[in-house]
């Protein structure tokens, strides 16, 4: 690794400070950074370590009845709370237990890996991503690959989750990575059904919205299993499987998740 | 260079280090407990898993300068106070639970870590934890039996998947 300094301010107000230096990068649970760190992909000058900001840690529920997630939160609180199952199941198969007990939901989301698990779960359940300048619906936070709608050095504080009547989370993984080659989330709320569908797309995590106009109409497995796979045009297509492969894939893992949702 | 001060195996210890000083060189070049090892240096392996504050994580993904008042445990840690093998250790050599061994460290604190949380894990519980350690010699069977073993139950047949 280059070196740098590490900062470990004591409130947001002091992260949001440091994060306006010169070539300053927020370290979350480093999960995902410092592995870039070491081969050199990154070369911050400083960074504002955010994992010990108790006021971006915890899970409570809101007034209207939304699970608010702190961003430096790990994966493995996430696991373990359980009052939004679909949720806490993704949460409980992202990496290792290792891994789980350092990475956060902020740093996950940030990053926004095209393969990664947390942003189907955000996008699938129209989530709100809070930062420490304004709140960004789910919809508009997903720029496609490792980009958002984050402006330079700002920080999420706080992911808010409207719970669903029933949820789930399907993933095939990528036998050498572990990572999402296709991952799957299916949400039905009162007011209409979201699928996202994270791994599969070079435009990043999306939704599919005939699966969701389909489930509308029949929350079941068959109304997916009548429907085309979404076209192979546009999905990844790499070593690991081609952009019609992981197409097939989106349909089979969304007829598990709705045959699964609990 | 940041001052850090933290416990290890339940010794205070002071250290300056480099905002890059991850906590695996913290522990192995300026602690010498070498007993946590670098296998892969990428995240993957498993092979530097120690316990801090009690949670179990990957040494080499973690700076130093993070584990500033914390309490980190290794393999250094494990074993009784008057030298003798823990449980979960005398399972491992019990059940040839090792060949090279340069997994072991990480195993017993990934072990360790597991039974603190779920004291009787099934098989299928301890494989799926296992999942970011990795063992090139043993094909996990006698790991697994191991931790069964260490966890007061019975030790089954472990049949290859």
């Amino acid at each position: 690794m280059y070196d740098f300094e590490i900062t470990k301010p004591g409130s947001i107000a002091d992260a949001a400070k440091a994060l306006g230096g010169d070539d300053a990068q927020a370290l979350g649970g480093g999960q995902t950074l410092i592995p870039t760190l070491k081969q050199r992909l990154a070369s911050p000058t400083t960074l504002v370590s955010l994992a010990g900001l108790s006021e971006m840690v915890g899970i409570c529920k809101d007034d209207d009845g939304r699970l608010c997630i702190g961003g430096a939160t790990t994966h493995a609180a996430v696991a373990a709370d359980g009052s939004y199952p679909g949720l806490s199941g993704l949460a409980a198969h992202i990496g290792d237990p290792a891994v789980r007990n350092r990475g956060t939901i902020g740093g996950s989301l940030a990053n926004n890996d095209p393969s990664a698990c947390y942003p189907a779960a955000a996008l699938g359940s129209g989530a709100t991503i809070v930062t420490n300048a304004r709140e960004i619906a789910a919809d508009d936070y997903f720029k496609g690959l490792f980009e958002t709608a984050l402006e330079e050095g700002e920080i999420i504080t706080e992911v808010k989750f409207p719970v669903p009547e029933k949820s789930n989370y399907q993933k095939f993984v990528q036998p050498a990575s572990r990572f999402a080659l296709v991952g799957v989330f299916v949400a039905k709320y009162a007011d209409g059904v979201r699928v996202a569908v994270t791994g599969a797309s070079e435009e990043g995590v999306h939704r599919w919205t005939a699966a969701e106009e389909a489930l509308n109409a029949n929350f079941s497995a068959d109304a997916i299993a009548g429907l085309d796979a979404p076209s192979g045009d546009g999905m990844i297509n790499d070593l690991h499987g081609s952009g019609e492969y992981r197409a097939h894939l989106v349909k089979v893992m969304t007829g598990r998740a709705v045959a699964a949702a609990a | 260079m940041t001052k850090v001060t933290l416990t290890v195996n339940g010794k205070t210890v002071s250290k300056s280090v480099e905002g890059r000083t991850l906590l695996s060189s913290l522990l192995r070049d300026d602690l010498h407990l070498t007993g946590t090892h670098i296998g892969c240096d990428t995240s993957q392996c498993g092979a530097c898993v120690v316990h801090v504050n009690g949670e179990a994580v990957k040494s080499c993904t973690m700076f130093a300068a993070e584990a500033d008042g914390a309490e980190v445990k290794t393999i250094e840690g494990m074993a009784n106070a008057d030298g003798s093998l823990s449980t979960i250790q005398a399972a491992f050599k019990e059940h040839h639970g090792l060949q090279c061994g340069f997994c072991t460290p990480g195993m017993v604190m990934s072990a360790a870590a597991l039974l603190k949380d779920n004291p009787k894990p099934s098989e299928a519980e301890i494989r799926e934890y296992l999942e970011g350690n990795l063992c090139r010699c043993t094909g996990y069977h006698n790991i697994v039996k191991a931790i069964m073993a260490a966890s007061g139950q019975d030790v089954p047949a472990v049949a290859a998947e």
